[in-house]
């Protein structure tokens, strides 16, 4: 592994609903966890987050939804990547999510996803722990 | 300088004008990973071809709002557009939250647009260290412009004119007076100035200064002042102005670069079809001139020692490390044994002739 490699995340805020709060929140954490962080504001469609996540080759995507729209617009943005040959991204996310939505949208691909109240320690060693795994060639 | 079977793949994919492989290839840049030197010299063997513009100025003077509208002005004549958007590193984290996207978010969906925002990563410049290369990349793969917005400028990070062709300065009635420009040295590297927000008060002074100290510069500030006693000089017929003329040096002829200043409203468009068409003046002179080749040498001059000072520090980092030279070094450093310069000069030695051990 390069000694410059940096875990490059795409925090994108989908939809219509204008609380971009908690991703401000974890960008701010992914950057001082030594995350090179793309923040792309709001309001963003599913074809204008995998563009930019593909442009910027970043490892993960994270979507931040507090709008209820997360079983439309988390299997939207995976189709894309997977369209896009951005297959080996992660998507995770976090918002107003119920359990078992969460799970059956893990069971489509998608990584784990974090409820209100989670501590930003926990996303980042999500993240961590995935890229340790996974990090592509 | 064969390149492994994945960096085929993936130059084969880049030559294609796949997007996702010139992604790959700039991380693989940025990165510095391994072979990327083999790489970019393949991709090199095109020569520089796109025109590269640059933009600099403090922080929030707007520089990512004029690049978006520029380069939608561009995507409607047709050309493709690379952008590259460079932000700091946070020096305690090693984190960098890159936000010229947010600007930009209109182009995101446009196929003949491609922004790839960079991290400084401690480089201080105003520049990434590879931030000159992912430009070649994006040259390479055959946008007609390249533009690159530097991180905003306090007073010395001027690496930019060594990354664009045309550098334009833009700066706001609140960034100060014309001295604060000529301190930063961005009075020597601009080609285009732009006063943005020039709705807010200070606009007009700021703008007049400047335009005083190009004239400075140029030594003609006092060219519209009539001469003493109400002689105009320019008037005095007969051989003595002719020889005058004649013995102008060559260097002072007309056929120079007059910096425009500009006003402008990046959020309303206001005063951007200027910058547009002083852009492509610019252009037009660079290549008329010859002065675009100067450029494009003088840059080669600078990747050339860039290249051989990163190799040699990466083999001066090896060789101090190696047979743990160093790690002994420092303990005899620090029982007065030896110095910091003897440890150095050892290093040094081994390094320019490693047979003689």
């Amino acid at each position: 592994m390069s000694e410059n490699r940096k875990i490059r995340v795409l925090v994108a805020k989908p939809g219509l609903d204008g609380h971009d709060r908690g991703a401000k929140v974890i960008a701010a954490a992914f950057r001082d966890a030594g995350f090179e962080v793309i923040y792309t504001g709001l309001h963003q469609t599913p074809e204008m987050i995998v563009n930019a996540a593909v442009q910027e080759d970043v490892d993960v995507v994270a979507m931040s939804i507090l709008s209820g729209a997360h079983m439309t617009l988390f299997p939207r943005v995976k189709a894309l990547l997977d369209e896009a040959g951005a297959d080996h991204v992660l998507l995770t996310g976090g918002g107003i999510i119920p359990e078992e939505d969460a799970a059956v949208l893990e069971g489509q691909g998608i990584g784990r996803l974090f409820g209100p109240g989670t501590s930003t320690e926990d996303a980042i060693a999500y993240v961590r722990d995935w890229f340790a795994q996974h990090e592509p060639v | 300088m064969a390149l492994s079977a994945s960096l085929q793949a993936l130059l084969d994919r880049f030559h294609a004008g796949t997007t996702t492989a010139l992604a790959r290839a700039i991380s693989l840049v940025e990165d510095e990973r391994e072979g990327f030197q083999d790489f970019m010299h393949e991709v090199l063997k095109v020569g520089p071809r796109t025109a590269r513009v640059g933009f600099t100025g403090p922080p929030g003077a707007g520089k990512s709002s004029i690049v978006a509208t520029l380069a939608t002005a561009y995507r409607a004549r047709g050309e493709d557009v690379g952008v590259v958007a460079v932000d700091p590193t946070s020096p305690f984290s090693g984190g960098a939250l890159l936000g010229d996207r947010i600007r930009m978010n209109e182009l995101t969906t446009d196929a003949g647009i491609f922004i790839r925002s960079m991290a400084t990563r401690g480089s201080l410049g105003g520049l990434a260290t590879t931030t000159k290369e992912v430009m070649d990349l994006m040259d390479a793969f055959g946008f007609a412009r390249v533009l690159v917005e530097s991180v905003g400028v306090g007073q010395t990070e001027l690496e930019i004119t060594a990354a664009a062709d045309t550098v334009v300065v833009v700066l706001v009635p609140e960034s100060g007076d014309a001295i604060q420009a000529m301190k930063a040295g961005l009075m020597e590297i601009a080609d285009v100035f732009v006063v943005n927000k020039a709705d807010r008060p200070g606009a007009d002074r700021l703008v007049k200064e400047i335009r005083q100290a190009i004239h400075l510069r140029a030594g003609s500030a006092l060219r519209d002042v009539p001469a003493h006693h109400g002689v105009d000089l320019s008037r005095l017929g007969g051989a003595g102005s002719a020889r005058a003329v004649k013995e102008r040096p060559a260097r002072a002829e007309p056929q120079g670069w007059e910096i425009p200043v500009l006003r402008t409203v990046a959020q309303s468009g206001d005063g951007l079809p200027e910058v547009l068409e002083a852009v492509d003046r610019h252009r037009e002179w660079l290549t008329k001139s010859g002065e675009l080749g100067l450029r494009r040498r003088a840059r080669a001059r600078v990747r050339v020692q860039n290249v051989v000072d990163r190799e040699l520090r990466r083999l001066a980092r090896h060789t101090a490390a190696s047979g743990g030279r160093l790690e002994h070094g420092l303990d005899a450093i620090v029982q007065g044994a030896e110095t910091p310069y003897s440890v150095a000069r050892e290093v040094l030695a081994d390094l320019l002739d490693p047979e003689a051990r």
